[in-house]
């Protein structure tokens, strides 16, 4: 099984530490694994992205022209990645910052309000988990147990009394999470 | 017990290598993407473990003097830099070969000219492996393609430059440095003790003892005739490298009517392509030089036999592709695909590329 997945969005919403943390869980799975960055300038205020692959063998490039599940968390990202969804692949968005009506018809769409529900939680970061545990909901990637073994890696010793958080996020994600067509 | 499976940067994986092989002093000065060497260094804090001294210097050429300085004492010592910090290092690059001192150097590619960009790129091709310092010197390149290698290739890297005393290079780029894959780090190699160094690097200048003569660390000679001996000395050393020390991979070449040539990061897009290519029915190959210096003239030459053309795929303008065409001589057509300025290619666009300039 192999899995090709684009996490997109601003800079600040935790898309490369929920790409990492992704890696971590798939790593604790025995998978093989590939995080791969947008670095740079962008990252400050612009759009970020990660490009993380799971697979139960080597992986050739980190980098891909088109995904199995796409995790679009802005309207640029939207803009940019919507169309290299693979056909039968998946799109999961959060509704708050997406404006635009989604067009492809031939993938499988799917909404998490993970803005809504981090700022009912009065913990806005946890929203990426949040979107984590929609996607983890939808496609059982990786056991939860995993997820939060690679939490475990992912975060510094001192920021693991935040794990049970996280853990609560990624359930709320997998309760709120919701196809749109 | 087998060494624990990690996930790290490949900038990580330099860092925690270098230490692991007993390096005995790395000298850097930041610089995006590969400042998560020296940072992961002085987070590790290995002067307080293996003893390995961690210095940031004022600047790149600070820098690369500093290693000048160390390997010239015979410690097994490093610098990392990204394009335009190796422009600054090449005097000093020089130096190195010339006073025939083994170090390791490495270079983790950004867009270029000038300062550039700091995304990835492939174009500092022409420097490392056709000079980039003055002088008739190499030095001896090793491209890695995976998070894995970035670790190995230290250990490489620095036994080649120890067995031959000439500067080695890493040659990676933004992407390998900042991906994150599975590694697992070599076992704690001891940094070599006093004895030791005597014993290997009798030419070191490590305090003269009674009985010998001075050894002098110099690249300077005046005497043209004994500059000329020196010279065909270093000849006669590259000489023996690239009979010996050329590496590669070969990947469905076998059967391969086609063939992608490409190094590092270029070469895992490329082999995504062949996936693709093969999946349509194309029988596709990749040849990945490991060594860009020594380079694999023969195998490539070996090729033109077999393929109806070949594609050298690099981040940049077109370089290597110059020394596929000295390979294959004129047999089968030899074409280029890059892209520039930090943009990476994807691996469609390859595919497409290689039907456009070569079906």
């Amino acid at each position: 099984m192999k899995h090709e997945i684009i996490i997109a969005g601003f800079g600040g919403q935790g898309v490369l530490s929920m790409g990492k943390i992704l890696a971590y869980s798939g790593l604790m799975e025995g998978k093989e694994v590939s995080w791969m960055p947008s670095y740079g300038p962008e990252q400050r205020g612009g759009t970020a992205n990660v490009t993380v692959i799971l697979s139960d063998e080597m992986i050739s490039s980190p980098i891909l022209n088109e995904f199995d599940i796409a995790i679009i968390l802005n309207q640029p990202s939207m803009d940019k990645f919507e169309e290299k969804v693979k056909p039968g692949g998946i799109l999961i968005y959060d509704g708050y910052g997406i404006h635009n009506p989604i067009k492809r018809t031939d993938i499988s769409v799917y909404r998490v309000d993970a803005m809504d529900t981090a700022t009912e939680m009065k913990n806005e970061k946890a929203f990426n988990m949040i979107i984590l545990g929609g996607l983890l909901k939808i496609v059982p990637l990786v056991k939860l147990e995993n997820v939060l073994l690679g939490l475990k890696k992912s975060l510094p010793e001192r920021h693991h009394k935040l794990i049970p958080m996280n853990e609560l996020a990624i359930q709320k994600g997998m309760e709120i999470v919701r196809e749109v067509k | 017990m087998a060494e624990e499976v990690k996930l790290m940067k490949g900038n990580e994986a330099i860092a925690y290598a270098a230490i692991r092989y007993g390096v005995d002093g790395y000298f850097g000065y930041p610089i995006t993407p590969q400042s998560e060497i020296m940072e992961t260094l002085m987070v590790e804090k290995p002067w307080e473990t293996t003893g390995m001294v961690v210095l940031q210097a004022e600047s790149e050429i600070a820098a690369i003097n500093m290693v000048y300085g160390g390997a010239g004492t015979g410690k097994c010592v490093m610098t990392s830099s990204s394009s335009p910090g190796i422009s600054l290092k090449l005097e000093g690059i020089s130096y190195l070969a010339g006073a025939e001192l083994p170090c390791l150097i490495v270079n983790v590619m950004r867009g270029g000219p000038g300062l550039g960009t700091i995304q990835p790129s492939q174009a500092d091709y022409f420097q490392t492996v056709k000079g980039g310092g003055h002088g008739d010197y190499r030095l001896i390149a090793l491209a890695p393609a995976s998070v894995q290698e970035m670790a190995d290739f230290v250990g490489l890297g620095l036994d080649l430059s120890f067995k031959y005393n000439t500067p080695a290079m890493i040659l990676a780029d933004g992407i390998i440095g900042q991906m994150m894959e599975k590694v697992v780090l070599p076992e704690q190699r001891p940094r070599k003790t006093e004895e030791e160094i005597l014993r290997d690097s009798p030419w070191a200048a490590r305090g003269k003892t009674k009985g010998r003569k001075s050894n002098v660390i110099t690249s300077l000679e005046l005497d043209a005739a004994v500059m000329e001996a020196n010279n065909l000395r270093f000849q006669a050393t590259y000489k023996r490298i690239e009979e010996n020390e050329v590496r590669y991979q070969e990947i469905e070449c076998a059967d391969a009517e086609y063939l992608l040539v490409a190094f590092g990061s270029s070469a895992r897009i490329c082999q995504k392509a062949v996936e693709m290519a093969r999946a349509e029915g194309i029988k596709l190959g990749l040849l990945r030089p490991i060594t860009l210096w020594p380079f694999p003239t023969k195998v490539i030459a070996a090729y033109a036999d077999q393929v109806k053309g070949m594609l050298s795929v690099e981040l940049n303008a077109g370089q290597m592709v110059e020394d596929v065409r000295l390979a294959v001589n004129g047999k089968v057509k030899v074409e280029h695909f890059g892209r520039l300025g930090g943009i990476v290619y994807t691996p469609d666009e390859i595919l497409a590329a290689l039907k456009e300039k070569l079906f």
